[in-house]
């Protein structure tokens, strides 16, 4: 049906989304590259109009050689995988059960969405202050009503701690979507399997399952977006001690705690490069799934 | 680019000369700790004076420090005065970021400044921020809880000693905890505290030679006693614990001694906030006997970036909130523990001051510490809490991430100062010391 | 799924929705509960759960200190300015990809989704020269631009699937009445496409509204939202739990209810094509 003139006009029409996207993607990487390459300590006094050193790959070899880098690599994957792993799970499980007649269905469509309109500042600080305080926290007054000694969240469980803070936020996110999926199921399909006798399991291994498949790569794609660049939720809560310092987080700890620009740019670049590796994983699977 | 920079600079002088008599908005960016936020109330008097009027942009202390230090280094402009402390003061005068405070009015008294604050907020002998208010750390301890236990706390304790009368306080049946300390990691928060305690064991940052110095002995015995002291009458999750986690542990009457900032001293005596305001006494921060106390030195001040326009203006706010004058505006509207201390002679030597109970020995801990001279070794480098270098806070951050791995367990007493060892080599190496 | 439900089944799942419901709602309960406390009823041990004297001291300390409605304001001109953006550019360009797909489409989309990948902290020293050079620091129209730029891709791809829902014989009939393309997009488009769009502003208007890291670094007293409002209370000294509560309480609530009042709408938008 597209005509010349047509695709001429839809050119026309995706112009201006493609170019700011552009834009936003080139300079600041163009920048970003250019740093990396550069000595680049402004506390030393170092600054654009000053001119800046080349030292070639130094920042690349220096980040890469840190004792902490492979650990944040491993931290960033096992943080974004945990809260995958339960939000798409617990997700489902709750889709389900969102489908199911229920009374009064919308409160508590409502009580289950809320976590995420909670800004993850505020949430990081709630759950910090209010909830998991060793001493003050509600979970450490109900530890000791059971006659538990209080844990100590954040120093020691704190990886589970930022995960559950994390899925908490975004459980809502998948649990929505999977719920438009679970609502769009052919129910006379379900019915006949019902009638052949097919156990609940077996049901929905094989037809809700499936069903879902397109629904749950999404919630997958659009959460490792996100999830990959966690910050407030790391800077409120531990501040990148205790094994949960991401490769977000040394970069941030690299650029403005040590002023070192040079080095958090190719940190930037880096995690870019990770990013990227996700992100085509990722895609192989979404573009299958996307062809409508 | 430089002509546009030369334009803009050629209007800015044309403003100031212009403008000088108007009144202008000044933006002031700040930590939200409580004399802070005070003097944020009484905001009007300085409008009434000078015509003045102010934007405040508080934050709390990490964020404040993210984002001023952004706005400096990119000559971002968007504060006309910045909260700051000792350790960023000198570096960026040096750096020519600050405009340096001189020409101040007689009536302001320069003079009268704390030698010892004076100092730390100068950069060879010009000043380039004004102390808000200086403190030091000492002991703070529940008079009561002394008592029971049979002890008496000596003006000048040792850490031994801070050692049983932590055990003999600690109560876990009633939730009161012997000793509680600084944990969290963070180079101002538990970073700070354990350089301190180092610095009272003998130990060190680096040689004369800007070796890191965690390989040594002294940091190992300092480290293990901290440690061992935390795990036994300390309270839960001591490793995430800073300044306000154990201010409101001592104000709910959990701690039994706290040996944390003099600022704190006016908080826990508070009747509105703290339940043991009546029970508290206090002590010189603790020693091992080699010399050296475990007392820092620090100072929040306001200070005037360069690129502001509105410099004059600027100066006068700050001759305002760091005047005697000031003080006794909030001497006479809140009583006299609640003026900001630590920065003015001539507060110490006021009478109605010196009934306050905390006024003695906060100057005695004030005077105690010396920054060209922190512990026992000698050192390359000035600063008691930390080494005012620029590459210290992101190294420092580091370092104390690793010693709160160890507090929590995660990791041995060996195993952290191992990788504190290795990492703050490897920073020095990429900063061109070694 | 229409079936017969025996009550008992009906009791039991309304049960373990509801228990979930409130264990997820829980957090936020708790924290505006706790803003209508005292500090000292905030630490309480055991804690107290609904019967105290309910106070408002803490809002009113929270108002005196910080001008909620300002940060209020900016909040909303952000958050609602570059949505609005947002969706002005990302029509077109979801409408030209849906209705006339090169082989390209795909992948287009898919780049977009790709440049929100740069992690924010890594180019903040970048994006700071850049504001400080066009003069964009704490100006709302600098976050409007850089809130619009980070959600824009979102918007474009449930836009996109959104508009590919749309049968395209309904198109081919109207152009057959002799519509011309602005016809199409205005009287036959627009119309069908409403609630996705709708839908599309609320979420962005919600990820607007929570970002953190740029509304907090790009501002100073000028432009600040809601994020910078709570910066200043994460960590005051001494007790602070109750304060704290009702700042968290002031800067969620809008969005909450926002939230609330359009939920039917956000749960039938929000499918990201993941219903075919």
């Amino acid at each position: 049906m597209a005509t010349k003139a047509s695709r001429s006009a839809a050119r026309i029409m995706m112009a201006p989304a493609v170019i700011l996207l552009l834009g936003w993607m080139l300079v600041p990487l163009t920048l970003t590259l250019f740093f990396s390459f550069k000595k680049y300590l402004p506390m030393r006094g170092d600054s654009l109009e000053g001119g800046l050193d080349w030292v070639g790959f130094e920042n690349y070899g220096r980040f890469i050689s840190s004792s902490s880098f492979w650990p944040s690599v491993q931290t960033t994957l096992i943080m974004v995988g945990g809260v995958l792993l339960i939000t798409v799970v617990l997700g489902v499980l709750l889709a389900l059960l969102l489908d199911q007649p229920i009374w009064g269905q919308g409160v508590v469509r409502i009580l289950v969405i809320a976590p995420f309109f909670v800004m993850p500042t505020v949430s990081a600080l709630v759950w910090k202050n209010m909830l998991m305080d060793p001493v003050n926290g509600i979970l450490a007054h109900l530890w000791r009503f059971f006659g538990a000694e209080p844990v100590s969240w954040l120093s020691d469980a704190s990886m589970q701690s930022i995960i559950l803070i994390v899925s908490w936020q975004w459980l809502p996110f998948a649990t929505l979507i999977l719920l438009t999926a679970v609502q769009s199921l052919d129910s006379e399909q379900l019915e006949a399997a019902e009638m052949d006798g097919a156990p609940p399991l077996k049901r929905f291994w094989h037809i809700v399952l499936p069903h879902l498949s397109r629904a749950i790569t999404i919630v997958i794609l659009i959460q490792t977006i996100f999830l990959l660049s966690i910050f407030a939720e790391i800077f409120v809560t531990t501040g990148g001690a205790f094994g949960t310092r991401t490769l977000t987080y040394l970069i941030f700890q690299r650029v403005v705690d040590s002023q070192n620009i040079g080095l958090g740019s190719a940190g930037g670049v880096y995690a870019i490069i990770l990013a990227n590796i996700v992100a085509i994983f990722l895609m192989r699977i979404v573009g299958k799934n996307l062809d409508a | 680019m430089s002509l546009k920079r030369a334009l803009l600079a050629v209007s800015a002088m044309v403003s100031v000369a212009s403008t000088a008599a108007y009144a202008e908005t000044l933006t002031i960016a700040t930590v939200n700790n409580g004399d802070m936020i005070r003097m944020q109330g009484y905001t009007d008097d300085f409008t009434e004076k000078t015509g003045h009027t102010v934007e405040w942009v508080t934050l709390e202390e990490n964020v404040l420090r993210q984002r001023v230090t952004t706005d400096i280094t990119t000559k971002g402009g968007q504060f006309d005065i910045m909260t700051i402390g000792m350790y960023e003061t000198p570096i960026w005068g040096a750096n020519g970021w600050l405009v340096p405070l001189d020409g101040l009015s007689a009536e302001y008294d320069v003079d009268d400044i704390l030698p010892a604050m004076r100092g730390g907020l100068s950069h060879e002998g010009t000043l380039y921020a004004a102390p808000f208010y200086g403190e030091s750390s000492m002991v703070m301890y529940r008079t009561d809880l002394m008592e029971a236990a049979g002890l008496e706390m000596p003006a000048a304790p040792t850490w031994e000693f801070i050692r049983e009368a932590a055990a003999a306080m600690t109560d876990r049946g009633n939730d009161i905890n012997g000793v509680c300390l600084r944990g969290k990691a963070g180079w101002g928060e538990g970073g700070a505290f354990i350089t301190v305690t180092g610095n009272s064991f003998g130990a060190r940052w680096f040689d004369e030679d800007w070796n890191a110095q965690f390989d040594q002995p002294e940091w190992k015995a300092a480290l293990e006693f901290f440690i061992g002291m935390m795990n036994e009458y300390g309270p839960p999750g001591y490793a995430t614990n800073g300044f306000n986690e154990n201010l409101s542990l001592f104000q709910q009457g959990k701690c039994g001694m706290w040996i944390d900032a003099t600022v704190a001293a006016s908080f826990v005596t508070n009747p509105n906030d703290s339940t043991v305001a009546d029970k508290v006494g206090f002590a010189l921060a603790p020693d091992t006997g080699l010399g050296k106390r475990s007392n820092w030195l620090w100072a929040w001040a306001l200070a005037i970036p360069a690129g502001t326009q509105k410099a004059d203006a600027a100066k006068e706010f700050i001759e305002w909130a760091t005047s005697k004058d000031y003080i006794e505006l909030v001497a006479a509207n809140e009583g006299w523990a609640n003026v900001p201390p630590g920065a003015r002679t001539s507060l110490y030597a006021n009478p109605e001051y010196q009934k306050v109970p905390f006024a003695q020995m906060t100057l005695d801990s004030i005077n105690a510490a010396d920054p060209t001279d922190p512990t026992v070794k000698p050192v390359p480098y000035v600063g008691i809490q930390f080494v005012a270098i620029p590459e210290f806070a992101g190294i420092a951050t580091e370092v104390s991430q690793e010693f709160s791995a160890a507090y929590a367990g995660q990791q041995s007493v060996d195993e952290a100062l191992a990788k504190a060892q290795a990492l703050t080599n490897d920073a020095m190496e990429a900063a061109g010391y070694r | 799924m229409a079936r017969a439900i025996t009550p008992r089944r009906k009791i039991l799942t309304s049960g373990l929705a509801w228990a979930i419901g409130i264990l997820l709602f829980f957090p936020i309960y708790w924290t505006i509960l706790t803003s209508f406390k005292t500090e000292a009823q905030a630490i309480n041990d055991p804690p107290l759960f609904f019967f105290f004297d309910w106070t408002l001291e803490n809002y009113a300390v929270v108002q005196d200190r910080s001008d909620y409605m300002r940060f209020l304001w900016n909040s909303v001109i952000i958050a609602g300015g570059s949505t609005l953006l947002g969706i002005l550019v990302a029509v077109p360009a979801a409408w030209s990809m849906a209705f006339v797909p090169s082989k390209r489409t795909k992948d287009i989309l898919l780049w977009m989704l790709s440049t929100k990948m740069l992690p924010a902290v890594g180019v903040l020293y970048p994006i700071s020269l850049i504001f400080v050079e066009f003069n964009l620091l704490d100006t709302r129209i600098g976050l409007v631009v850089v809130l619009m730029l980070i959600n824009l891709p979102i918007i474009v791809w449930m836009l996109y699937t959104y508009f590919k829902e749309i049968p395209g014989e309904i198109l081919e009939a109207a152009r057959m009445d002799g519509a011309g393309l602005r016809e199409e997009i205005l009287y036959v488009l627009t119309p069908m496409a409403i609630p996705g769009i709708a839908s599309t502003i609320l979420l962005n208007f919600i990820l607007a509204w929570n970002e953190a890291f740029w509304t907090l670094n790009l501002t100073a007293a000028g432009a600040a939202p809601l994020t910078a409002f709570i910066a200043s209370y994460s960590s005051p000294e001494g007790l602070f739990f109750a304060k704290l509560s009702a700042a968290s309480t002031m800067a969620i609530a809008p969005i909450l209810i926002l939230g609330w009042f359009s939920q039917k709408q956000l749960v039938r938008g929000l499918t990201f094509g993941a219903v075919k």
